[in-house]
């Protein structure tokens, strides 16, 4: 860390609370789509308007959500759940309160891993345990005009979960990989959008610094109004040096909530412990407590996308492939989806692996093409791998018979049967073609009798453009070296 | 006279064409003619949109509309003002909610509109149902038929009253704590709360969401039975509405024998302070009960002595939270201010009645850090024991049997300078919904000077409806009480 400046090291403690809204159809509690960037209050009815007698109902996909996040992040899914109010005035809150999960959160005590090289990682991994996730409703939003202030109810009620983190990242790095991570696997997963121009991303931060080696936390600074990655980065830039600097001036720092502002690129005091509100949560008595069965939760497992990371890893594990192709394959889930089936079909891995990455990316970007539009199967791939490997055909004949692959779909085998393309082994048909080359090019002959033994590779070209590429190099190579020695 | 009828009665003469809805409707009309005056039931009334729907009543009942699927057609029928209907204000009582005027039905009405009723009129009622009297509404008091210089109870007193007037053929009511039992005791009706999730809440504006159910006012248990009928079943609306069939109703009140049905007086509920004549009035209803056939049982109800602390805990700490909304934001009463803060604080100050702020600041207290455990988990854990109170009773007897209130109407001004007297007018009424059971009031006699309606209040284990039909229907059938009508109807 780069805070070592006078006698004492300090280390921030960062603890994240991030808001997804969930990619639903429809709101938390009533009908209303569930869009961004319709006109004001166009997607509202009597429940997310609060409207006197309104009653909410639950909405499935958002509890099923929640519950796929719970596992992609290793949570324990409590077989009890329910759903709290947190009582608040605010002109945006339709209700004035907000039903939200307090004591029993659909979801606890998980951990998740990302990819990060500093402190609080090790090889390249970081973990993080994550204290839960809990559904909870959005409010409307307020605009301030020049002498009147106006409220927009769209957003009202549409679904948010609530991801909480452990105060366990170690710089401001380390928490923006971390979200970067979280969002990108909620997006994978197709909990999320994660859009955060459209605002469906947004966190509080909890930073506090501590002399090194302490254990005990530091004053708790909560920060609000960051609606970008970077944003957080920069907040935290500025607020761990604030918070050392003030120590080392001998101050004591309070537990407060300070308001980052992007444009001055600081944090200032918004309220502090003793303003902070009395939530006076309760049960929500208009709604039933959560208690999932052992048979909806099974569905749920069956809905969990293997984690980028993990995938990652299993391509190395499993397949043997270097960290650069496994990481090709992490990003680019239809090719690997495709490699896998050709390795299941009967390919080597490592070549498959080339022909994918190299060759198949090429020609779909070249033709504009997706996984989808080949007219070949995995398993021919597999097929063209194996003509390579067992020396029937040779790699250059390979790429001739893969054009027609493309082209058509027809099955290597039978494309190299058809055109006559099988590498030609017989010693006696490539003999004949070696004096033939050797006839032709006096000068290479010569520069090998004199012991320069590169001069061969021109005359095993010339054998093979006699051959029309189909005699087996080795071979060739073999017999040219005989011919040449012998005379 | 049209109004005097029963909705049977009515839908009898209807199906004959002896009588038209909309002569039902204009019998109405002039009742409440002659005695709003007096009464003050309705807080308003749109008589042409009343009119409009007896019409349609009456040209479907012209074309031969089927009284099977549509069991009201034609009745005209009226809400406490704190249901929603579409195009009609919703008041609540409460000046906070002046100018709303609901965009959608009610469950319960829009059921009543399905089965062919005529939705009219909006009920008296204490502001947003707190209270025991209506002398807690916004827009003064309604009072009682038998006699205008006493309350009709509450909160529902304008529907007791106008019920108990004829000033409509049924109404309906929410009860929290006692709000239709009560005040249909003190006004000479019958007045059911079923069991909680029977009954769907949405569009009912909640004053506490765990202990509200809504429930008719009706002249005698077979229009009770009748109009629940119509209304209740699972909602997809309400998440605590039960989602199961709705039994017949109707054949619990064939048998007119209670042989071999047990009935518990809860010992618990011999309380001083009762008025003579409702003692005497009860035990005169017990021996009847016992000549019908049934056998009383002593049982006990051990957590009895907390349930209005209980109660007083739980109501208004959801009460609190649900009287939030009304903010000035949105809708209903606005005063401005130069903050968003001020603006609310100056609407709420406003708009609501002394009785709903002292219960907000009460809930308010009791959720807050640092008192929510000693008060409102503690207040959850004596309801649960007062349920188990309840389902143990109930394995040995099949109902119970209680005074609905212990005395009978009180004076206008009576009761409302001390809340705690006001509040101990509900203890045989609170822990029915405290338990979730159901229960009804009947008429079962009248005080002697000046002659003031008793009612005998029958509780059954959750969703013993049809028991409660039995007994009461049995009873009722057997005495003259519910053929009492009030010197205004």
């Amino acid at each position: 860390m780069a805070y070592l400046k006078g006698a004492m090291e300090y280390e921030p403690v960062i603890g994240l609370e991030t808001h997804v809204q969930l990619k639903t159809r429809t709101k938390m509690w009533c009908g209303c789509a569930n869009v961004y960037g319709a006109p004001p209050n166009t997607q509202v009815c009597p429940v997310c308007l609060g409207f006197p007698g309104a009653l909410p109902v639950a909405n499935e996909e958002a509890l099923r959500l929640t519950v796929l996040t719970g596992l992609l992040l290793h949570c324990e899914i409590p077989r009890f759940a329910k759903f709290d109010r947190k009582n608040y005035f605010y002109p945006d809150s339709s209700k004035n309160y907000q039903v939200t999960q307090y004591d029993r959160p659909s979801t606890r005590e998980g951990w998740m891993e990302f990819e990060f090289d500093g402190e609080g990682a090790a090889d390249g991994i970081a973990r993080v345990r994550i204290t839960r996730a809990h559904l909870e409703e959005d409010v409307g939003k307020s605009t301030h005009f020049d002498r009147h202030s106006g409220v927009d109810f769209n957003r009202a009620g549409v679904p948010l979960l609530e991801i909480v983190s452990e105060p366990e990242l170690r710089s401001a790095e380390m928490t923006y990989a971390y979200l970067k991570t979280l969002t990108q696997l909620l997006a994978h997963a197709g909990v999320s959008d994660c859009d955060l121009e459209k605002g469906m991303v947004r966190c509080d931060v909890n930073v506090s610094v501590r002399p090194k080696g302490e254990t005990r936390l530091g004053a708790k600074i909560e920060i609000k109004n960051m609606n970008s990655f970077s944003g957080v980065r920069r907040a935290l830039e500025y607020e761990i040096p604030r918070q050392i600097a003030a120590l080392r001036r001998g101050e004591t720092l309070r537990q407060e909530t300070r308001r980052w502002d992007d444009d001055s690129g600081i944090t200032e005091p918004m309220r502090t412990k003793e303003d902070a509100h009395d939530y006076r949560y309760f049960p929500e008595p208009d709604l039933m407590p959560f208690a999932p069965t052992e048979s909806w939760l099974e569905e749920m497992r069956a809905r969990v996308p293997e984690l980028p990371l993990d995938r990652k890893r299993r391509f190395v594990r499993d397949y043997g492939l270097p960290e650069g192709d496994a990481e090709f394959f992490r990003h680019h889930v239809e090719l690997g989806n495709f490699f896998e089936q050709a390795v299941k079909a009967g390919g080597a891995s490592k070549p498959l692996a080339n022909w994918v990455i190299n060759t198949l990316v090429a020609s779909l970007s070249a033709q504009a093409k997706t996984v989808a539009d080949l007219r070949f199967t995995p398993g021919q791939l597999a097929e063209l791998t194996e003509l390579t490997a067992s020396g029937r055909i040779s790699s250059k004949i390979a790429q001739e018979v893969y054009t027609v692959m493309w082209d058509s779909g027809e099955a290597p085998n039978s494309i190299v049967a058809r055109l006559g393309l099988a590498q030609v082994s017989d010693a006696g048909a490539i003999e004949e073609l070696c004096r033939q080359a050797i006839a032709a090019l006096p000068g290479p002959v010569d520069d090998f009798r004199k012991g320069k033994v590169a001069a061969l590779n021109s005359l095993k070209g010339q054998v093979m453009k006699l051959s029309k590429g189909k005699a087996n190099p080795q071979l060739a190579g073999e017999l040219l070296e005989k011919l040449l020695r012998a005379g | 006279m049209l109004h005097q009828l029963t909705v049977a009665e009515l839908t009898d003469r209807l199906d004959r064409r002896e009588c038209s809805s909309t002569e039902a409707l204009e019998a109405c009309l002039g009742q409440m003619a002659r005695v709003e005056g007096q009464l003050h039931s309705f807080l308003s009334w749109d008589e042409a949109d009343a009119r409009r729907q007896a019409a349609v009543a009456d040209a479907a009942i012209a074309s031969g509309a089927y009284r099977v699927e549509r069991p009201l057609l034609g009745v005209p029928i009226a809400l406490k003002d704190v249901f929603c209907q579409q195009g009609q204000p919703c008041g609540c009582g409460s000046r906070i909610l002046q100018g709303f005027v609901s965009p959608y039905d009610a469950t319960v009405v829009a059921r009543l509109k399905a089965a062919g009723a005529v939705v009219f009129g909006r009920l008296n009622m204490d502001e947003f149902a707190m209270g025991s009297s209506t002398e807690n509404s916004a827009y003064g008091p309604t009072l009682n038929p038998w006699d205008t210089s006493r309350i009709p109870g509450g909160s529902s007193g304008g529907c007791a009253a106008a019920v108990s007037a004829n000033e409509c053929f049924a109404a309906l009511g929410s009860d929290t704590g006692g709000s239709i039992r009560q005040p249909a005791a003190l006004c000479g009706i019958v007045g059911l709360k079923p069991t909680y999730g029977l009954v769907s809440r949405y569009g009912l504006v909640a004053f506490a969401s765990s202990l509200d159910q809504v429930g008719p006012f009706t002249k005698d248990i077979r229009d009770s039975a009748l109009v629940l009928q119509s209304i209740a079943g699972h909602d997809l609306h309400d998440s605590t509405s039960l989602p199961a069939p709705v039994p017949d109703y109707r054949t619990a009140l064939t048998e007119g024998s209670l042989k071999g049905v047990r009935l518990g007086l809860p010992k618990e509920y011999q309380v001083g302070g009762m008025d003579p004549e409702v003692t005497a009035a009860f035990e005169s209803a017990l021996k009847q009960l016992t000549s019908l056939g049934a056998e009383l049982v002593e049982v006990s109800l051990p957590h009895t002595e907390y349930a209005a602390a209980t109660y007083y805990i739980i109501a208004p700490a959801e009460a609190s939270a649900n009287l939030s909304r009304f903010d000035g934001v949105r809708y209903g009463l606005r005063v401005d201010g130069s903050s968003p803060e001020e603006m609310n604080s100056r609407t709420r100050g406003a708009g609501f009645g002394p009785e709903v702020k002292r219960r907000i600041i009460l809930g308010t207290y009791v959720l807050s850090s640092g008192y929510y455990d000693a008060f409102y988990v503690r207040a959850q854990k004596v309801r649960t024991l007062i349920r188990q109170d309840f389902l143990q009773a109930f394995e040995q007897v099949d109902a119970i049997v209680t005074p609905t209130t212990p005395t009978p109407a009180f004076r206008l001004g009576e009761k409302s300078e001390d809340p705690l007297q006001m509040y101990l007018s509900d203890i045989f009424t609170i822990s029915c919904n405290l338990a979730g059971i159901c229960g009804v009031s009947v008429p079962c006699g009248l005080t002697r000077s000046p002659r003031l309606p008793m009612g005998l209040q029958i509780l059954a284990p959750p969703f013993g409806e049809s028991t409660l039909f039995r007994v009461a229907h049995a009873y009722e059938q057997s005495t003259p009480w519910h053929r009492e009508r009030s010197p205004l109807s």
